[in-house]
């Protein structure tokens, strides 16, 4: 008993170590190494910045940093747009994501055992295609020789082709379809978990439908939905791909514009100074909102 | 209209005609009418799949019946949805919401009435100091002992002043010793506000001990209907004799109408005393206690020989099995007294059981 508790010891220890390892080589250290680079100055030559520490005359290390890319990126107001307007399509995006994702959800799991796995399949299925490409095949249906526009101008609906590809609304649109699956899946298990006879309980004691609904199925699917929020909202909120291919010149995210920063300009500091403070806010509104949840499971 | 299985008078608080339920073509309730008078704390009681738990949801009206229709207080209920009767549920699993404290959850029925809110505040306060809840109000549910959720349970339910309490297997998640007291709490409780109570049970003692009347269902139909001392005494189908209590039963062929069995399985004639035709096939019915055991063969008829196999103690009473020589066993309920003026009794003794022709009953089906 003592020998395989002591493997499970020892195996626990390894599966552990190697996990943090992991985490510390490819995940706090190139986050470390983005702050460092955020730090210094933007030179020509390669790398294109100066090094953070430099050795003198002294024996320590003489400390080059400096926080001028954070004044840039917080005094200039084309990044503090970029922020603003990422905050704002992604939250609204998510929002939309979540208004159509719920109702699915809850058809899947109040549905039989057999439809369930098909729908289910059916969410998850387009994940097996590439990202990239589903993004793409959208230019091809929202051109203006696209498929909507000849399909609307045949049927008479309209005259002219409307500007559907390189807007914001374009971009809500490649968002909300891509990260649907993120918002359906833990809100759907959720509700498949839930306990019906409490809907039962609420209509017994006076409750129409739609009034059980929002007093128990909803507050009870809170936790679904602030992890599919989560799901959606963080990645959208950096993403480059769907502004990218999806947006106009005038669609302003924080992916587009560190590309810029990186690529164009090899501004690397000017650049990564714009990603640790992306990480930031995703750091912040992740934490705000497991805080809501553990408030919420605290008293529930 | 004269109530078909009520007590004749006032007219019953529920009615229920005619009703049919299927799911899925598989028959849940079959053809069942029953009237349950104010006031009454009536059983549905039977095996799990009888169809008991589906009446009461038809009763509630979680189920919509697929022929027949259910009054209440002589109000068709057929166009009602849950909400909207007055009847109100206390759920085996006593479905309280988790993301509300004991006051919240007692509240709830309230608010859905509109009522105002410092209305709301009193009767909630005082349907948690019925329960001796007062001091748990702002807990949540997770909170609390499984006796305290039953108890805010009952609170939530009679707190909107129902006329009908439905309760469905309202004791099977406590333990044993806790569900004796709140069975007798339950009693004293249907007393005390004087609604009529529909109850769903699987255990046949708690029917009896709690109910005023009860209704044994069976593959969906109503077995027999009445009180507890009418389903114990009088039995009218083997299924009642051996569903409430333990039974001696013979099959066997009336051969005398109203007096005589003749009884294959015990090899012997059986003298009855009750309804019954010439060459009928019928079950011939004797509780262990109306069995009397002796040493020596006695007087009189319904005398069985066999050998003593097992003699079980049970603090207030012996329940003594003998074997007879056809194979069938006889069960014999004896007090400590009537055991200790037989004597020394050993296991494969031979033994004499005897019971007086009015003790059996004679049943048809």
């Amino acid at each position: 008993m003592s020998m395989t508790a002591g493997a499970g010891r020892g195996l626990r220890r390894v599966i552990l170590g190697t996990t943090t390892a992991w985490l510390i080589a490819f995940t706090l250290l190139p986050v470390l190494i983005v702050v460092a680079v955020s730090l210094s100055e933007p030179r020509l030559g390669a790398p294109p910045f100066t090094p953070l520490f430099e050795w003198g005359e002294g024996v320590w290390p003489i400390f080059n940093g400096t926080i001028a890319s954070y004044f840039t990126v917080t005094s200039d107001s084309l990044y503090v747009a970029a922020f603003v307007s990422s905050l704002r399509i992604a939250a609204s995006s998510a929002m939309i994501t979540l208004v159509i994702a719920y109702p699915m959800a809850y058809a899947i799991a109040r549905s039989s055992d057999r439809a369930r796995f098909a729908l289910l399949m059916l969410v998850i299925l387009p994940f097996w295609t590439s990202f990239l490409i589903r993004t793409y095949a959208w230019t091809g249906l929202l051109n203006t020789n696209g498929l909507i526009n000849n399909t609307l101008m045949n049927l008479g609906v309209i005259s002219q082709p409307l500007t559907l590809l390189h807007t914001e609304f374009a971009v809500h649109l490649g968002i909300v379809y891509s990260y649907l699956p993120f918002m359906v899946l833990p809100i759907y298990a959720v509700l498949e978990r839930m306990d019906w006879t409490l809907i039962e309980a609420a209509q017994d004691l006076g409750a129409r439908p739609l009034k059980a609904f929002f007093r128990v199925t909803l507050p009870l699917s809170l936790p679904g939905v602030f992890a599919g929020w989560l799901l959606v909202f963080i990645p959208a909120l950096g993403e480059f791909i769907i502004p990218d291919l999806l947006g106009g010149p005038d669609t302003l995210m924080l992916g587009r514009v560190l590309w810029t920063e990186f690529f164009n300009n090899r501004d690397w500091p000017l650049a990564s100074a714009l990603a640790v403070l992306l990480l930031v806010i995703v750091l912040l509104s992740a934490l705000l909102l497991v805080k809501a949840l553990r408030r919420r499971e605290a008293v529930s | 209209m004269m109530a078909a299985s009520g007590p004749a008078g006032e007219e019953p608080v529920i009615r229920i005609e005619g009703v049919a339920k299927s799911f899925g073509g598989v028959s849940a309730v079959a053809n069942v009418s029953l009237d349950i008078a104010r006031g009454e704390f009536f059983c549905l009681v039977g095996a799990s799949g009888s169809g008991k738990t589906t009446l009461l949801r038809l009763i509630a009206g979680f189920e919509t019946p697929d022929s027949g229709q259910i009054l209440i207080d002589g109000v068709d209920m057929s166009d009602r949805p849950p909400y909207a009767r007055p009847v109100n549920m206390m759920f085996q699993s006593y479905a309280l919401f988790p993301h509300l404290t004991v006051a919240d959850n007692v509240a709830f029925g309230l608010e859905e009435e509109r009522r105002p809110r410092a209305e709301i505040r009193d009767r909630v306060a005082a349907a948690l100091e019925i329960f001796d809840m007062g001091s748990f109000a702002a807990r949540k549910p997770h909170q609390l002992s499984g006796g305290q959720r039953q108890r805010v349970a009952l609170a939530r339910a009679l707190v909107k002043n129902p006329k009908i309490l439905l309760l469905d297997e309202p004791l099977a998640a406590l333990d044993k010793k806790l569900r004796e007291r709140a069975q007798l709490e339950l009693v004293a409780l249907r007393e005390r506000v004087g609604i009529t109570f529909v109850m769903v049970t699987h255990d046949q003692e708690e029917a009896m001990s709690m109910a005023s009347r009860i209704a044994l269902m069976r593959d969906g139909a109503l077995c027999q209907v009445g009180s507890p001392r009418e389903l114990y005494d009088a039995p009218q189908s083997r299924f009642a004799a051996d569903f409430f209590g333990v039974a001696n039963l013979f099959g066997g062929r009336v051969t005398k109408a109203g007096a005589a069995v003749d009884c294959t399985e015990v090899w012997s004639t059986l003298a009855v005393a009750g309804d019954c035709a010439q060459g009928a096939d019928v079950t011939v019915m004797v509780r262990p206690e109306q069995v009397a055991l002796a040493k020596e063969r006695p007087a009189g008829p319904n005398v069985l020989a066999g050998t003593l196999a097992n003699v079980v103690f049970l603090g207030n009473a012996y329940v003594c099995y003998v074997a007879l020589e056809t194979g069938k066993t006889v069960q014999t309920r004896l007090s400590p007294a009537d055991m200790a003026r037989l004597g020394k009794l050993d296991a494969g003794d031979r033994v004499f059981v005897s019971w007086e022709p009015s003790a059996a009953r004679v049943l048809t089906s």
